[in-house]
């Protein structure tokens, strides 16, 4: 059905179909229901109605996804034509008349809503699309109020599917709109989901029997109009109107998904996506969407002290003290003090960390990723050399990218989502250095380490000729590349072939040069400067504070320093920890997060925190006046305002500061003369991301993520699906 | 629940039963299930001949649209495959067109003449369309099903014969008729069906065509028309064309 050839990228062989001609801007004037609407050529007459104002109800017309025009819901009257016309399928045509509320309109929605019905269960009581059903919504106006549906058979049958942890199905409700086999196909890249069958007997499915191995299979149960597909992780647990929603931003990977979170009383209880052209479009992956669960489970609740080989719960005043007692008695002084900012760190917490750092006279600020301690290979003086510069939806003009040490599917799962629709609709071309990965896209494979760059930068043909020739190449750099021992000299190499195409790669519309990074406090991080000075990185620390910080590799802690964490979960870094300070997740505190564009989005809390737990800013900032001098902010809006002298970009929220051609030029300049070791180390470049479902503490707490580890990474029965009889058997 | 009702109640009158028409399908599922006889696990590959047909076939169409070849390909495999399309043959057509299996299930199920049961040697297809239906098609089923004693759907137990009820095949004139393989038997009555049957029960191939004697569709009472000699070349010319 997907017209383009679609397959993934280990198979060879020919594939894209033709491109689509060119985009015509000219514009078409046409009446809908005596209103005259100005729209461009090529829009879909639903798209013109709804330019007018006037809904039109439809099942599996959707506007991120190719046209099927199979349900014949959104029928609509046209002058001078005998039948109704589907209009999702029907471009606007210069001065057509259209109507959408006459007789003809209603009487011809109606037939099409009976038949829809006439195969589908009355079990809206018991099913978990209610109360956000189109079709339930829709028959509120143009269903029948009794049936003419007298078949002795009964309605049709179909058995449902497993498609994994994620995705409950129940196909009899199922009405064939497709839209899930049509973001599968051309969003996610699962070209195993399709049709069998035909006529009353069509059903959805992957004919053989396997889960839907797709790090966004959770926008399909967004996507049905139905409750065909439903979450099971939330099967059963609440009505829609129950749901207080939270406009709030995504910290499980950098791309700073739109999310709305959804809770009713203290508890998540589900993460929706929220539309955002510039960054999310209307998807979110599964991490983002299923973690929540991990909210509530191995939470600190209260401070603890380490007395032993146990953690004793104390007082906040307890264990503040505490902390100001082990910083005298470690005796660190300047750089020995040092503070590791974790993934899940936002950038407030972190201001005032860096803050309270800076008075104790210490410049040892580190990030918890490999060679964290050390200044990174990237420098931080300009934004250009760690920021994703030719944004998101930048990514879809490129026409030819090449990814350096990075898995955009498992880094920033969105982000590859607009790689496989340029993939799909142009002449995209994608080379890849680095550990070979299963893409939803077809690549060149150009070696896996720093030779392989250099012979890119030289090479004259294969993929890097394709690369010259290319109008706006893109060339993605992913975080773990700046973290590996060759990262310098990759960066360099890097950095003098940009130089040496400036024309393309680097002008005033275009920034090819981009770092994708892949956690939600990164950016920010780096905005702000928290990273060691030379010197810091040479001190061995005798006091230790880690925010959030769950990466951290405990053998690179001295034995005798005083370790200090905060954060929500009990997770790694807690365990090494002498006093934690529990702090606040996520969905449970307002603060800013900057994607790797460098985008400064506002989170807001959701719900309140649990037990003892505080803000994390507001921790760092008790704990500078126990410890002798206060941070100079006693509420959010003064930190904002500090945050606003630190970087100006960092509360200019949902915009993007675009670095200057010059300045950026420096940044490259930087890159270029670094001094980098005489020797490579010649190690490959891995993916840093071994298992996508668990990354950060909040999924490494998470049940569904568990179980996702299980059917998608290890291949093994999550057994989930074996309990399911008996739950639905006991609500049904 | 309204049947324990009834269960408890004697039974007063002859009450109806829920009738339950038969679901004629072509085939039974339109999931695969795993079973001896059909996995992936079983190897198919064409033959290097029709591995040459194959290419030939491909070769029709330009090279980003061989996907256009699915349906032949599968029909190679089908008959290569005694028959019946397995799930290692669409896989195996797949991979020769660089497609995703699942396009390749979705063209297999969708039509009904890919088989993915497997089936007897004698595929016996029988068309109760109208026309067929007017000229008594379904006594035809009727007899052949007492004959053979399967049901539509079904094979003989020694494998020999498996018999579908289909739509129209396009032969209505020579009403009714039946499908054995790939040739069309016409004009038939019970017995010539019979007679057709048993021939293939012993292992020969009764003729295929009309079975009651006339040529092709010509009228069976005698022609009408264009009776005359037709006239031949130079007939009825200008004596200087003759």
């Amino acid at each position: 059905m997907l017209r383009l050839g679609t397959k993934r990228a280990f198979r060879t062989g020919a594939r894209r179909g033709f491109q689509t001609s060119a985009k015509r801007s000219a514009d078409v004037t046409l009446t809908i229901d005596g209103k005259t609407v100005t729209v461009p050529q090529g829009t879909a007459l639903i798209q013109a109605c709804e330019a007018a104002g006037v809904t039109i109800p439809r099942f599996c017309y959707h506007d991120r996804l190719a046209i099927a025009g199979n349900c014949r819901m959104c029928l609509v009257e046209v002058a001078r034509s005998p039948k109704p016309i589907a209009s999702c399928a029907m471009p606007a045509m210069p001065g057509a008349q259209v109507f959408t509320n006459t007789p003809m309109v209603h009487e011809a929605r109606e037939g099409v809503m009976e038949f829809l019905l006439s195969n589908h269960p009355l079990d809206c009581p018991i099913c978990d699309q209610g109360g956000e059903c189109d079709l339930q919504d829709q028959s509120m106006r143009y269903g029948s109020d009794r049936s003419r549906f007298h078949e002795i058979v009964g309605k049709r049958a179909v058995e449902n599917k497993d498609f994994g942890p994620l995705v409950k199905t129940s196909m009899n409700r199922c009405i064939q709109c497709t839209r899930c086999v049509r973001f599968a196909n051309e969003v996610a890249g699962v070209e195993e989901l399709g049709t069998t069958g035909r006529g009353n007997d069509l059903q959805i499915g992957m004919y053989v029997e396997k889960v839907m191995d797709s790090e966004l299979s959770g926008n399909i149960i967004d996507l049905c109009p139905v409750g065909a597909l439903t979450a099971k992780p939330y099967a059963f647990h609440a009505r829609p109107w129950e749901l207080k929603d939270t406009e709030s931003i995504d910290v499980m990977d950098a791309v700073g998904s739109n999310i709305l979170v959804q809770s009713r009383g203290p508890k998540v209880m589900r993460v929706q996506p929220r539309t955002n052209d510039d960054v999310n479009e209307e998807w979110i992956n599964d991490k983002t969407r299923y973690a929540y669960d991990g909210l509530q489970f191995q939470r600190l609740m209260t401070p603890l002290i380490r007395q032993g080989d146990r953690f004793v719960p104390a007082s906040w005043e307890g264990a503040l003290t505490t902390v100001r007692e082990g910083l005298a008695s470690s005796g660190a002084n300047g750089n020995e003090i040092k503070a590791i900012a974790g993934g899940l760190a936002d950038t407030e917490s972190m201001v005032a960390l860096k803050d309270w750092m800076n008075q104790l006279g210490s410049d040892n600020t580190a990030l918890d990723c490999p060679g964290g301690s050390e200044p990174p290979a990237t420098g931080v003086d300009v934004r250009a050399n760690y920021l994703f510069n030719a944004t998101i939806p930048g990514l879809e003009e490129a026409d030819a990218i090449l990814l350096v040490g990075t898995n955009p599917r498992h880094e920033a799962a969105v982000m590859n989502s607009r790689i496989r629709k340029s993939y799909l609709h142009t002449g995209l071309e994608v080379g890849f250095i680095g550990e070979r990965v299963e893409t939803t896209y077809e690549y060149d494979y150009l070696g896996a380490d720093l030779k392989a760059i250099e012979t890119f930068a030289k090479g004259k043909q294969g993929f890097a000729a394709k690369f010259k020739q290319a109008k706006k190449p893109l060339i993605i750099v992913g975080s773990a590349l700046t973290e590996h021992p060759d990262g310098k000299a990759a960066l360099k190499t890097l950095a003098e072939y940009v130089q040496d195409n400036k024309a393309k790669l680097l002008n005033a519309e275009w920034n090819g040069f981009c770092v994708l990074q892949r956690n939600a406090s990164r950016a920010a991080a780096y905005d702000i400067g928290f990273v060691p000075s030379a010197a810091a990185a040479k001190t061995t620390p005798k006091f230790v504070y880690l925010l959030s910080a769950d990466d951290v590799d405990p053998k690179t802690i001295p034995e005798d320093a005083f370790v200090v964490y905060q954060g929500s979960h009990g997770d790694l870094g807690a365990q090494i920890a002498d006093v934690v300070l529990p702090g606040a997740a996520y969905t449970e505190k307002g603060t800013t997060w900057v994607n790797t564009e460098g985008r400064a989005q506002m989170g807001r809390a959701a719900v309140s925190i649990p037990g003892a737990a505080r803000e994390d800013w507001k921790i760092i900032r008790a704990l500078s006046e126990v410890c002798g001098e206060a941070l100079p902010y006693d509420d959010i809006v003064q930190l904002r305002d500090r945050m606003w002298e630190v970087s100006p970009t960092l509360v200019r929220f949902d915009t993007i500061e675009r670095t200057s051609v010059e300045v950026a030029q420096f940044g490259l300049a930087q890159l270029a003369s670094a001094s980098t070791p005489a020797k490579a180390s010649g190690k490959t470049f891995e993916k840093p991301i071994k298992n996508f479902y668990m990354t950060d503490p909040i999924s490494r707490a998470s049940v569904t993520m568990a179980q996702c580890t299980r059917a998608f990474v290890k291949g093994e029965d999550y057994g989930f699906s074996k309990d399911e009889t008996a739950e639905q058997a006991s609500f049904a | 629940m309204a049947l324990r009702c009834l269960r408890l109640r004697p039974v007063l009158s002859a009450r109806r039963t829920f009738s339950t028409t038969r679901i004629a399908r072509s085939d039974a599922l339109f999931v695969h299930r795993d079973t001896p006889y059909n996995n992936s696990k079983i190897p198919f590959k064409f033959t290097p001949e029709n591995l040459k047909l194959a290419q030939e076939i491909i070769s029709h169409y330009p090279s980003q649209y061989k996907k256009a070849a699915v349906i032949p390909l599968l029909d190679l495999g089908q008959r290569q495959n005694k028959g019946w399309t397995s799930i290692s043959v669409m896989n195996y057509v797949a991979q020769l067109l660089d497609l995703p299996p699942m396009r390749v299930y979705e063209v297999a199920t969708f039509y009904t003449m890919f088989n993915r049961e497997p089936i007897g040697d004698n595929f016996v297809q029988v068309c109760t369309t109208t026309p067929c239906m007017l000229r008594d098609g379904y006594k035809i089923l009727d007899v052949i099903k007492d004959h053979l004693k399967i049901g539509v759907g079904e094979t003989t137990k020694d494998g020999k014969f498996t018999l579908v009820e289909v739509e129209c095949q396009g032969a209505c004139s020579n009403a009714p008729m039946m499908v054995v393989g790939d040739d069309f038997y016409e004009d038939l009555t019970p017995e010539t069906t019979k007679k057709i049957l048993d021939a293939f029960a012993k292992g020969q191939k009764p003729k295929p065509g009309p079975q009651s004697g006339r040529h092709t569709s010509e009228n069976s009472a005698g022609l009408t028309s264009l009776t005359s000699k037709p006239y031949g070349p130079g007939e009825h010319c200008l004596p200087e064309f003759s």
